[in-house]
């Protein structure tokens, strides 16, 4: 293991710039690709935005964002954890790609671009938590 | 991310800069929402635009569905890293980009 943090954020909007701090200043220590950052960078905010939104209806919660440096091969690993409403976003039915503008909904997007974006994403419900870890080989 | 509109007649350029994510796409929205009265032609250049999450995507998709009906739109200087996050969302059948 390379490299390890963890920070907790309330899950506010505003919080998502400081996530993606939390993230910057743990690639920095790597050479990590543009692109491979840009996908790093799309995958947590679908998913932080989606806890903003939707994990704590009536009251402001908070998520803890553990990020993971390991080698052989290179990899990130990045763990979303908030006590919210279980919810496991995996469960939520690709959008179809195929259909014109007309046909296209607006919603669903984000957790399909985020499966697309790392190489692994699981989901447990664990003493009461949603665990939220994605995965990424940086080659 | 900042925004730069370009008005001749009907045509509209919007030029983005930065990051179109969350915290910058409402913003956006409204500025859009203000400007495509009578447009017939918009153009967005992303020449300068570095990062696109699914907020900005949806965004680009409703301008689409409003221009399918009053006129054209297209995408010009999308990066290789932006035009991947289109393919794989199967934006590239709906929008006519340009790298």
């Amino acid at each position: 293991m390379l490299e390890k943090k963890e920070k907790q954020f309330d899950a506010i909007i505003e919080n998502l710039v400081c996530v993606n701090e939390l993230i910057e200043s743990c690639l920095t220590k790597i050479d990590c690709p543009i692109k491979v950052k840009m996908q790093i960078d799309i995958a947590v905010e679908e998913i932080f935005v989606n806890i903003v939104k939707y994990a704590y209806p009536t009251e402001t919660g908070t998520v803890t964002v553990q990020i993971e440096l390991s080698d052989e091969p290179l990899t990130v690993t990045i763990v979303f954890t908030d006590q919210g409403i279980p919810y496991n976003p995996l469960t939520r039915e690709d959008p179809d790609v195929s259909l014109s503008a007309k046909d296209r909904q607006i919603g669903g997007l984000g957790i399909f671009i985020t499966k697309k974006a790392v190489d692994e994403i699981f989901y447990e419900y664990k003493d009461r938590k949603n665990i939220l870890t994605l995965k990424k080989v940086i080659e | 991310m900042t925004i730069e509109k370009q008005m001749d007649g009907n045509k509209l350029t919007m030029i983005l800069s930065g990051r179109l994510d969350t915290t910058t796409a409402p913003e956006l929205e409204k500025e859009l929402k203000a400007s495509l009265d009578g447009v017939t032609d918009l153009t967005w250049n992303f020449e300068k635009l570095e990062y696109i999450s699914s907020a900005g995507l949806r965004i680009l998709l409703s301008a689409q569905k409003v221009m399918n009906k009053q006129g054209s739109m297209n995408l010009i200087h999308v990066s290789d890293t932006l035009m991947e996050i289109f393919e794989i969302t199967g934006f590239t059948e709906i929008l006519t980009i340009e790298s």
